[in-house]
């Protein structure tokens, strides 16, 4: 009987050890290892941290880190502040039929992939597109307006693609509050934004915390839109992981690359939770 | 004296459906008004109405004199107790009561005070830091009261409080209101479908059914002087006859049952031979005796068999049949005359055309 146990639980726990094991840990060690290694010569290596001194003291490298770290943490307070009126509205204001049509719509720009919805942007805002051609024929501009390629196309194009995964986890929250909690608070006395503040917000910061996680991992990850919708200015950090593998084959300084990124996101996740005084079990679980 | 609570012709449809139909009622202050009815009667949208989340579709409600209409529920002198509580599970019970003087701007000391005093008097010092689910059901249940009560509201509005808990919970917390109700001395609404948690804390209470008040009175009132078939059968239980009236006697008729028994009751307002008519006796209200010598005194009487006994400690009743095969109910009495009585044992019971009552239009 017992053995039975361990021989159904080995079974259940080995996709998930080798889902762990093949993606996440051996590839990484892989990295990390070969991220702490200096090419010598010709097929000799040797261990050393010499990339990682490169990429902090390299300006350009450094430079693009931080901006994509504030650029994620930026698109991840928009997502926010648009999503969750909307998930609002979602879960409390909206009944039956039209709360299902909403959620839908939430949903529908992920029916096209990525590259797809990307083009989309690049159709309405480039110099020839649609919203240039609106503004030229209201008389709003007298020339063709180029709103691609700048930093604000590109976190339009962030925004976007994260709002789903903002809007599910509030919707989720938000809705898992009693209503007449929140009747309760404007009956003591609580206007608007005070129940927003003491009230509703506190309630749904688990949703809060896991949808801005997910948002900002997503954005900091983000190879397409960054590549696609930002300028020549706005280098983003995948950008430049991809150059040293793909381009350069300088696979060395591509791993120190992604270890920095990882250690960036690791931070700023453990950070955002410290601030909200939450542990990632609670937030998830 | 202006009453506290007013409400006039106060009428709310939903679509097609009309929940509160035209109700009038004057709550004085101090006092403890319950509005009992059946579920789905409209008790809750009176209560909404009052607290200011609906909007009523006509008529007027004033609080001390004053009409509210237009005032938002924030800033309504009228603070609501919510049937599943709705304590604010994000905060301690100290930050749960002074919740409301923080709206206020009170001074923090003020409110650390006032809090203080607030759990005093609920009985629950000390346990200010404590969350809201490390609370019984009873506890959440007088700290959903303090809170409200801290704001000193003209009205405190109830929505079914006790309705979450257990029976014996529920039995305490009946007493343990009414007493709150004096400490606070603030007039209390209270809505509820128990009669008993309505009788026994209530200064008056207005019987709701479908959307309309059918009277308003003291409980004695409700449970004595009926005014509608309705109540009648609401508060308490009763047997009940149909028949068609055949003399009035003064202050007496005599009516004679579907199934043919003649039966005397109270004579009420317009109640004329030849009406139809309902009578409702309590089984409370009836004698149960071996011999019919001892029922002389009784307008009505009637022999008939314990078909069963239906034990309930204080609360007992046996089910009799009688000649025509209907079965009575009657409350046992608890001096032990009685406590021999078997199935199929031969009875006697009778009624006083005073414990009667008799309502037109039965058919
Ligand atoms: N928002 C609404 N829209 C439509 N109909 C409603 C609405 N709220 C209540 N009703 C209807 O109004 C009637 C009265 O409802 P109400 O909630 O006042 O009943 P209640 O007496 O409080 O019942 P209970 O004892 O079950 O709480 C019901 O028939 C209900 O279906
Ligand atoms: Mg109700």
């Amino acid at each position: 009987m017992r053995s039975h146990a361990r021989i159904g639980f080995v079974l259940l726990l080995t996709p998930l050890v080798l889902w762990l094991g093949l993606l996440i840990v051996i590839p990484h060690i892989d990295m990390l290892l070969i991220s702490l290694r200096e090419r010598i010569s010709f097929g000799v290596y040797e261990t050393s941290t010499a990339q990682y001194q490169k990429a902090l003291t390299e300006p350009l490298y450094l430079r693009t880190f931080w901006r994509t770290a504030v650029m994620s943490v930026l698109a991840t307070g928009i997502t926010l502040l648009i999503a969750f009126p909307v998930a609002y509205y979602i879960a409390k204001m909206a009944k039956g039929r039209l709360q299902q049509v909403l959620f839908m719509f939430c949903l529908i720009p992920f029916y096209v992939s990525e590259l797809v919805r990307t083009f989309g942007w690049m159709i309405l805002l480039r110099e020839t597109g649609i919203v240039s051609n609106l503004l030229q024929w209201t008389g709003l501009a007298d020339q063709p307006v180029e709103m691609l390629y700048n930093d604000a196309a590109m976190m339009v194009g962030l925004v976007y693609t994260s709002m789903l995964f903002m809007v599910v986890p509030l919707v989720t929250t938000l809705e898992s509050l009693d209503d007449s909690v929140i009747e309760a608070g404007y009956d003591l006395g609580g206007g608007g934004f005070s129940v927003l503040r003491e009230i509703i917000i506190p309630h749904a910061m688990p949703g809060i915390v896991s949808g801005c996680i997910v948002v900002f991992m997503l954005s900091l990850g983000n190879y397409l839109t960054p590549t696609m919708l930002g300028g020549k200015d706005s280098l983003w950090f995948t950008e430049m992981i991809y150059n040293q593998f793909i381009v350069r084959s300088n696979w060395e300084l591509g791993a120190a690359f992604g270890f920095m990124l990882l250690v960036l996101s690791s931070v700023i996740v453990w950070g955002m939770l410290r601030l909200t005084g939450r542990t990632l079990q609670e937030t998830m679980g | 004296m202006t009453p506290d609570l007013e409400c006039a012709d106060l009428t709310k449809q939903f679509g097609e459906t009309t929940a509160v139909d035209n109700v009038s009622f004057a709550v004085p202050p101090g006092s403890f008004f319950s509005i009992l009815g059946p579920s789905g009667c409209g008790k809750t949208t009176i209560m909404r109405m009052i607290a200011g989340f609906l909007d009523p579709t006509s008529g007027d409600i004033r609080i001390k004199g004053k009409s509210v209409l237009d005032t938002p529920p924030n800033k309504r002198p009228v603070n609501m107790v919510f049937q599943h509580l709705a304590l604010f599970p994000m905060m301690t019970i100290a930050e749960n009561i002074g919740y409301g003087l923080r709206r206020q701007k009170t001074p923090k000391d003020q409110i650390s005070r006032k809090v203080d005093e607030a759990l005093d008097r609920i009985g629950l010092p000390g346990i200010g830091g404590r969350k809201v689910d490390e609370l019984s059901g009873g506890q959440k249940q007088r700290v959903a009261i303090a809170r409200c009560m801290v704001l000193e509201p003209d009205v405190l509005l109830l929505d079914e409080p006790l309705g979450a808990l257990d029976l014996k919970l529920r039995e305490h917390m009946k007493i343990e209101l009414k007493a709150l109700q004096a400490t606070f001395d603030t007039t209390f609404v209270y809505i509820t479908h128990d009669q008993s948690e309505a009788l026994v804390m209530s200064d008056q209470i207005a019987v709701m059914n479908a959307g309309r008040f059918e009277q308003v009175g003291t409980g004695q009132d409700l449970y004595y002087r009926p005014d509608t078939p309705f109540v009648a059968g609401f508060i308490g239980d009763a047997n009940r006859w149909k028949g068609r009236i055949e003399r009035v006697e003064g202050a007496v008729l005599e009516m004679r049952t579907e199934t043919g028994l003649a039966m005397r009751a109270t004579a009420s307002n317009d109640l004329s031979a030849g009406d139809m008519a309902e009578i409702f006796v309590r089984p409370e209200t009836i004698r149960l005796a071996a011999s019919a010598d001892a029922l002389a005194d009784f307008d009505n009487q009637l022999q008939g068999t314990v078909t069963s006994i239906l034990f309930n400690g204080a609360a007992s009743r046996v089910l009799v049949q009688d000649s025509v095969g209907e079965t009575l109910e009657v409350t046992l009495p608890q001096s032990g005359e009685f406590s021999g009585l078997h199935r199929g044992d031969t009875v006697h019971i009778g009624w006083g055309a005073a414990q009667a009552i008799c309502f037109g239009g039965g058919a």
